[in-house]
């Protein structure tokens, strides 16, 4: 852990402690202790397997949906835990955005795509919905796009474009911490640059949580980092200090492509 | 610049000696590579004819099939075909009863059986696919789909038609559920399985509750495998003798509802294709025209709404 005494640190938006997690018999997640800065981009980083998006499912509750899935240990969301709030597990996504490496329209209208989620929570007049689908396009730069077609179906877009609707979808029900799988892993680089530029925007008013392999994008994009090896946190500090004079060897090596 | 013809040809033909040497022709191996290209040319052509062969076998006796239908069946279409009902032998008639019998029973067989398997499919495919419950109705459903129809027929007379002492269309058309309710089943939990997991994820992690992200977007996203599905079972059912045997029967008059014996196009065509009489024949390859043409028809709607499913979501 870095010295962050010297700077004023930012307010704790998620705190992970002692963080277990087993799919069936197999130990992914071990003894993980971590403070995600509010208002901050935070990368998890680390080879394929380390369990980074593993942990990034613990933060919604998503691994509830597999049986043979199951975490231990803390997660507070403001102070709060997660895993045994007695709250409806929806309340706890509906804080909380989430968007996949594949872009995953739903197979309806733009439009309807991204009043999904909306309605499930607000009963808004039809003015304020399409107030609120403006809004969320225009934060992930794509509503100069799409403003004609809101009725065409989302699987009519492009790649790099359902994945911003995929953005958009996650802000339009407006959570407080947005977790990123991996978004850019399967667009090209121009669309790639709309989405870095995006989540600069985005941790104006959200947390934001970026699991990515792309060394220069967790560079990039990203305040703080956390490097990730076989279920452990081996290192977690503001990028700079990570990328620049990392306190672990491990890290170091991974990070300058010396890995295994 | 005119180059002189032999020059042009000496350039063309070092090329040529170059190209085929970074080819590797020429070299010692080249010899054994060729000899096994032209081996690997002369199975894929054997194999090619073998399966050409297959496919002109097959081909060959759905067209005679074809054929004969439309040709036979064709000549004896007319307007009484519709408008009259079943007559007596050497008479003049046509097939309305039978027509408006056999519509009556699809429908409603379709009506009851096709929500039954979209919801059993729905279970099996969202709901604990793994559990015991859903194994087992996997299992018995997968008995029920093929079983042979004559054995639905028969458990439909033993439960419905020898409790009620009566033939009817009804018993007919719970002998037609029985048979798309499986069909329906496996298609709707097949189209289920193939949606992403991550489809249903990204629903869930928006907060939606289950029952929605089934109706909203797995069943949405499935919707024309799922609507294929029950035509496909349609059609099924619309040339099914076998099950209306010994349920619905048959009848020669008209008859608005289905209590009591209800005529079909299969039976009739069975019981006409088999008499003596000239007529009665005459009107089964006019029923069986009609058979094939509306499987034809609802395998080609089938066909289309698969197709413009798959456009859209390119």
């Amino acid at each position: 852990m870095t010295d962050t005494t010297t700077r004023a640190a930012p307010a704790v938006k998620m705190a992970v402690r002692a963080l277990n997690f087993y799919y069936g018999k197999f130990q992914a997640l071990k003894n993980i202790h971590l403070d995600i800065p509010a208002n901050r981009v935070t990368a998890f980083i680390g080879p394929s397997g380390c369990g980074k998006s593993t942990l990034l499912r613990t933060f919604n509750r998503m691994f509830e949906l597999y049986p043979e899935q199951r975490a231990e240990g803390q997660i507070l969301l403001d102070g709060e835990d997660l895993l045994t709030s007695r709250q409806d597990v929806a309340l706890i996504r509906a804080r909380i955005g989430m968007v996949f490496q594949k872009p995953t329209p739903f197979p309806m209208s733009i439009f309807d795509n991204i009043t999904f989620g909306v309605k499930l929570f607000e009963s808004l007049s039809r003015l304020d919905l399409e107030e609120r689908v403006e809004w969320a396009l225009k934060k992930a730069a794509l509503w100069d796009e799409v403003k004609d077609k809101l009725s065409q179906s989302g699987a009519s877009l492009s790649g790099g474009q359902q994945q911003r609707l995929c953005i958009a979808r996650g802000i339009a029900i407006k959570p407080e911490l947005l977790l990123l799988d991996e978004p850019c892993s399967a667009l090209d680089p121009i669309s790639t640059a709309r989405i870095e530029e995006l989540i600069a925007e985005l941790k104006k008013d959200y947390t934001v949580i970026i699991v990515t392999h792309n060394m220069q994008q967790a560079a990039r994009c990203s305040d703080y980092t956390a490097y990730m090896y076989l279920g452990d946190l081996v290192e977690f500090g503001e990028t700079e200090q990570m990328f620049f004079k990392p306190g672990r060897r491990e890290t170091e090596d991974y990070i300058t492509g010396r890995f295994g | 610049m005119n180059i002189a013809p032999e020059t042009a040809a000496g350039v063309r033909r070092s090329a040529f000696s170059i190209l085929a040497a970074a080819l590797g022709f020429g070299h010692p191996e080249f010899a054994a590579r060729a000899r096994r290209f032209a081996r690997r040319r002369y199975a894929n052509m054997i194999a090619l004819s073998l399966s050409f062969a297959a496919m002109l076998f097959g081909v060959f006796w759905l067209l005679w099939i074809l054929w004969e239908t439309l040709a036979i069946g064709f000549g004896s279409l007319n307007l009484a075909l519709f408008t009259e009902n079943t007559p007596p032998p050497n008479d003049m008639g046509g097939l309305a009863n039978a027509i408006y019998g056999s519509f009556l029973m699809a429908a409603l067989a379709a009506f009851v059986g096709a929500p039954v398997g979209v919801l059993s499919g729905i279970y099996l495919a969202e709901y604990n696919p793994r559990g015991w419950l859903a194994v087992t109705v996997r299992f018995v459903n997968d008995l029920l789909l093929s079983a042979p129809s004559i054995v639905i027929g028969l458990f439909v007379y033993a439960v419905i038609v020898i409790r009620f002492r009566q033939f009817s269309g009804w018993a007919g058309a719970a002998a037609l559920a029985l048979i798309v309710i499986p069909i329906v089943i496996r298609t709707t939990e097949n189209m289920l399985a193939l949606i992403p997991s991550s489809l249903r994820e990204a629903a869930y992690a928006l907060g939606a509750p289950k029952w929605k992200v089934i109706v909203k977007v797995t069943l949405n996203a499935a919707r024309a495998g799922v609507l294929t599905g029950i035509l496909l079972a349609v059609a099924r059912i619309s040339g099914e003798t076998a099950p209306l045997l010994f349920t619905a029967l048959n009848n020669q008059f008209w008859k608005s509802g289905l209590s009591g014996p209800t005529a079909s196009l299969p039976v009739t065509i069975f019981q006409y294709a088999m008499s003596p009489y000239e007529n009665w024949q005459q009107l089964a390859w006019a029923g069986v025209f009609l058979i094939t043409l509306a499987v034809l028809g609802l395998n080609i709607l089938a066909r289309l709404i698969s197709a413009t499913r798959n456009g859209s979501s390119s």
